[in-house]
């Protein structure tokens, strides 16, 4: 029936494994392995609860990733609303049956997952924008709805990240959907302006901050200020970081992880203990494999023929981009400390299934570049 | 067309944006990796300290006191297995739940939690505040049972001090004790200290702190970030102090002690060639074990409000008039500096008739005077009036260089003790200096029976009798074992000096210094007359100690007795004449008494002080007399032991 389906599209099934970029399947694969060894190295060298999951879940996510790669990128592209509005109900349901831990409330509970739907709505602002704007005329582009409508599909999940707490992916699904709009051409004076009003509203954006968030931001330009409190997390993660110089402590004998010293080690830290162990040698291959990813994935972007497909990609790349460079940059003390987990090597269901799905989508891209999509 | 012209232009834009983001990426990239070479390479030793510093811990482990031994390798000062409980400070959260917690546990009561809060005032955060340091074992199992609900708590299995020889040895030996903040000053306590470590506080313990204190240990633990320890990394094990060999025989020493119950004073004894202080006894005396742990009040007032004194080491810290045994010495000048014949004969008429200076009278303490003497009997009796007239002649600096260069006017131990006094031998010099007054002759007169100005330590009283029955030889006295002299050499060094009375360049009628083991004496035959007095005086009849004479040959001795006033003597009192158990105990006299022994071939000299004991003929020669018993049979034990023979010769 699959067959029927694939020939009925025009392409055939060796066109489409032919058309598959192996090279980001096997980036993705190598960073899965990475990862594994990271989060083995987390349980001090045991084969225990957290890498036993990971394997799972990289395992499943990927197989779903390979299916959903074949889905055609059309199917995305009429989906695209339909998963932005499934992404804000769940978000809506998180605020009234959400699961809270450590004080905030984030996730749902899906019996087989607990489910954290402002990562999807990483995503799905993605495609949501990337469909929004594939239709719109560069003419038009500037016009005054079509600039008040993205700004407001973007602040609603925005807003409701917040409220959770979760600062660091609010302001994530924030720069995707910033991204995209950039992308689509929106005058660069807007961009400006918005920047200035964002410099002069700081103080007051501030004021609205929670006080841990506030002591957050407070201990990120001094982490001194409270070295075994808010500034614990910056201050060890440094030490880490640093200690581990040009080699690195080698493998499963970076001491600041294992002794505890570390926290949240197997998630937002995950790039600390890595860094620790295998050293600048170690941590500079990473960000290459990371750049490559993006490289892949901007490339995928280039050979689309639709705009859905170029600016999902671009702007898929450019959120892989954020997630990378302000998770490392948070551990490297260049940024506050914001809950953003490092994609596929943080340990988490939510942001490995989201970021499963959105390469499978640009993984869709590629297989059906050749595709016209029809605005509808 | 149109429409496919625009979108072609609307791919340009989107390809054009998106190039200029990737090279904001890349830029961004850029900014990292150069984070990451900041910390990784540029900083990296910095934070690798920072890591060591999180991971690794240092406890520091106590080591053992050195011990002390005697003559014998007798152990004088040991170390017992205490149980210890330590606050780690910075651990603690909630210090006054801890002590509550621990307060019940093992039960202290008000004023000892109050002194611990007291303690800890004065600690610095991070430091350790030992709550107890010699708990029972019962209460030490207690505490690990409950460790876990004790923040910062630590039982410590330690050792300390313990003196099997108590009251017999606190003077020599001395006690230790928690450290002040002066005691941290010294370098040796600093560099070695670690919490709860205690310090020697008198004596041996206090001088020879750098040998017994040893050197601590250090655990380094693998921690992790709740400071649990994970693994030992390294242990550099704590090195005990080294052991302490005293010249003490403990056996002599107990018994001098025992002889001196229920009297204040002391009795030293010294070998008179190698210098080695056999006894040296101080009463009364206290228990040093009492000190270890921390003295109560109680006990603390009972040794400090004793009239006895017990703090005071007597032997070396206490000081007083020779009376008559510094009559052999005044002798020995008067004959050295020829200033005398020694067949001159003065006549003792008693109190009727005393000696007159200047209008002042000096009584003999005999009341119905010796009639004629010479030298010898003047010395065997201990006639004043033959003494008085010989001082005069003699001259008091004339004396004092025979006197300083036989031992007296300096301490004898040298650093050792730090209440060791030097006594003072007085000469017209030092008193322009010290009370800007010139010297009169009646201060001459009384001079030559050992009162006046002049003040001796019974060790020094030891030293002086033993370099004069050693033949005039200069010895090095010592308490602790000096490994750098060889005794036979020395003894042998001092007798063939003696055979072969080499000619010697220098005047010893000059004021010089004399090198260790070399000759002191002008004339070796005003030495020998002195001896042969101090025979007269023991074991001929009318000498002063003729009552605790041996005639055995093997314990033949010969001695000098002394009565130092510790007051001027009136007229009344004379006339009064009462015997020394009606006389007010502050006001009787001390009784002094110096011997050597045996009397043919000596070896020992021997000094004995009773604090207001009255006479020394009375009251120190027949302590002395069963001490030197003491003594001479221990020789051939200690002679055996000392030179690593095992068989009896």
């Amino acid at each position: 029936m699959l067959r029927e389906r694939i020939q009925a599209s025009g392409y055939t099934f060796f066109e489409k494994l032919k058309s598959i970029d192996y090279l980001l399947i096997l980036l993705i694969l190598f960073i899965s392995a990475i990862s594994v060894f990271a989060i083995y190295s987390t349980e001090g060298g045991k084969l225990s609860f957290y890498t036993k999951n990971h394997i799972v879940r990289l395992s499943v996510f990927f197989s779903l990733f390979i299916v959903l790669s074949f889905v055609r990128v059309s199917t995305w592209y009429k989906n695209a609303y339909l998963f932005y509005l499934l992404g804000l109900i769940l978000l809506l349901l998180v605020l009234f049956f959400g699961i809270s831990a450590s004080g905030a409330t984030r996730w749902i509970n899906l019996y087989f997952i607990n489910l954290q739907p402002s990562e999807l709505m990483k995503v799905a602002i993605i495609i949501c924008f990337a469909r929004y704007y594939h239709r719109i005329q560069s003419s038009d582009i500037q016009s005054f709805k079509f600039l008040l409508q993205p700004l407001i599909l973007l602040i609603i999940p925005c807003y409701l990240v917040l409220q959770q707490p979760d600062l660091g992916t609010s302001i994530l699904i924030a720069g995707s959907g910033i991204a995209i709009i950039w992308l689509a051409g929106t005058n660069i004076k807007y961009f400006i302006y918005s920047g200035l009003l964002l410099l002069v509203s700081l103080p007051f954006a501030i004021s609205v901050l929670k006080p841990y968030q506030k002591s957050r931001i407070l201990t990120f330009f001094n982490p001194d200020r409270d070295p075994l409190g808010a500034g614990y997390q910056i201050i060890q993660s440094k030490i880490a970081i640093g200690s581990g110089g040009f080699f690195g402590k080698g493998f499963l004998k970076g001491t600041q992880s294992y002794l505890e010293f570390l926290p949240e080690k197997h998630t937002d830290f995950i790039f600390t203990l890595f860094s620790e162990e295998f050293g600048f040698l170690g941590s500079i291959i990473l960000i290459l494999l990371y750049i490559l990813l993006i490289y892949r994935i901007i490339n995928v972007g280039l050979v689309s023929r639709s705009f859905f497909a170029k600016l999902y990609c671009f702007g898929f790349a450019t959120a892989i981009f954020l997630y990378v460079f302000v998770n490392i940059a948070m551990v490297l003390g260049l940024l506050p400390i914001v809950g953003a987990p490092l994609p596929i090597m943080s340990y988490g269901g939510s942001s490995l299934l989201s970021i499963m799905l959105g390469l499978s989508i640009v993984m869709s891209c590629k297989i059906y570049s050749q595709d016209q999509i029809s605005a509808y | 067309m149109l429409n496919r012209g625009r979108n072609i232009e609307k791919g340009r834009v989107i390809t054009r944006r998106m190039f200029v983001l990737a090279a904001a990426k890349i830029l961004l990239f850029t900014g990292i990796s150069s984070r990451l070479y900041n910390l990784q390479i540029s900083d990296r030793e910095k934070y690798e300290i920072l890591s060591d510093k999180n991971r690794i811990r240092e406890w520091k482990t106590p080591p053992q006191r050195g011990i002390i031994v005697d003559n014998f390798n007798k152990v004088l000062a040991s170390n017992d297995r205490v149980f210890q409980l330590h606050l780690i400070l910075d651990e603690i959260n909630d210090f006054d739940l801890t002590i509550f917690k621990i307060k019940n546990l093992i039960g202290l009561d008000k004023f000892q939690v109050k002194k611990l809060y007291k303690k800890k005032e004065r600690l610095k955060p991070w430091d350790t505040l030992v709550v107890s340091d010699n708990l029972t074992w019962e209460q030490f199992s207690k505490i690990n049972l409950y460790l876990h609900e004790l923040e910062g708590a630590k039982p410590v299995l330690s050792t300390s001090r313990f003196y099997p020889y108590a009251n017999n040895l606190v003077h020599i030996v001395g006690y230790v004790g928690d450290a002040s903040p002066k005691d941290l000053e010294k370098p040796e306590i600093k560099e070695n200290f670690v919490p709860g470590l205690k310090v020697g506080k008198y004596g041996i313990e206090n001088s020879q702190e750098k040998m017994l204190i040893g050197n601590y240990g250090i655990k380094r633990y693998e921690v992790n970030a709740s400071g649990k320890r994970i693994s030992q990394i390294d242990y550099i094990k704590e090195r005990q102090g080294s052991k302490v060999n005293l010249t003490i025989d403990i056996e002599i020493q107990k018994y001098a002690q025992e002889l001196l119950k229920g009297k204040a004073g002391s009795i030293c004894a010294m070998d008179i060639y190698t210098g080695e202080v056999v006894a040296m006894a101080s009463s009364p005396t206290y228990d040093p074990n009492k000190f270890t742990h921390g003295i109560n009040q109680k006990d603390w007032q009972e040794i400090r409000n004793n009239p006895l004194k017990p703090l005071i080491n007597k032997s070396i810290a206490g000081l007083y008039s020779p009376g008559s045994t510094f009559k052999p010495l005044v002798a020995l000048a008067a004959l050295e500096y020829g200033i005398l014949n020694p067949n001159k004969s003065i006549r003792c008429k008693g109190h009727k008739h005393p000696y007159e200076l200047y209008g002042v009278k000096y009584h003999c303490w005999k009341k119905e005077g010796h009639g004629y003497m010479r030298l010898r009997n003047a010395i065997k009796q201990s006639c004043d009036i033959y003494f008085y007239e010989m001082a005069r002649l003699l001259g008091v600096d004339k004396l004092s260089i025979i006197a300083k260069r036989y031992g007296l006017g300096t301490n004898v131990l040298g650093d050792l003790y730090n209440d060791e006094k030097n006594g003072l031998v007085p000469d017209t010099k030092w008193k322009r200096r010290a009370l800007e007054e010139s010297w009169y002759l009646g201060e001459t007169v009384i001079n030559g029976i050992g009162q006046g100005y002049i003040q001796t330590t019974p060790l020094q009283l030891c030293l002086m009798t033993s370099q004069i029955a050693n033949g005039g030889y200069k010895i090095k006295p010592h308490i602790i074992k000096d490994e750098n002299i060889n005794y036979k050499d020395v003894i042998n060094k001092i007798k063939l000096n003696q055979s072969n009375f080499p000619l010697h360049e220098r005047n010893y009628l000059d004021d010089i210094n004399v090198e260790y083991y070399q000759r002191m004496y002008h004339k070796k035959s005003n030495i020998n007359f002195i001896l042969d007095a101090m025979f007269g005086s023991t074991n001929e009849q009318y000498g002063t100690s003729f009552k605790s004479r041996y005639d055995d040959p093997k314990y033949q001795f010969a001695g000098k007795t002394g009565t130092s006033q510790v007051r001027r003597i009136t007229d009344l009192d004379r006339e009064l004449d009462l015997d020394t158990d009606q006389i007010e105990y502050k006001k009787r006299d001390h009784a002094l008494y110096i011997a050597f022994a045996p009397y043919k071939n000596p070896r020992y000299a021997i000094s004995v002080i009773v604090e207001h004991g009255g006479s020394g003929s009375k009251a120190a020669a027949p302590l002395a007399s069963k001490l030197i018993k003491k003594i001479i049979d221990r020789h051939k034990l200690r002679e055996q032991f000392n030179n690593g023979n095992t068989s009896l010769a």
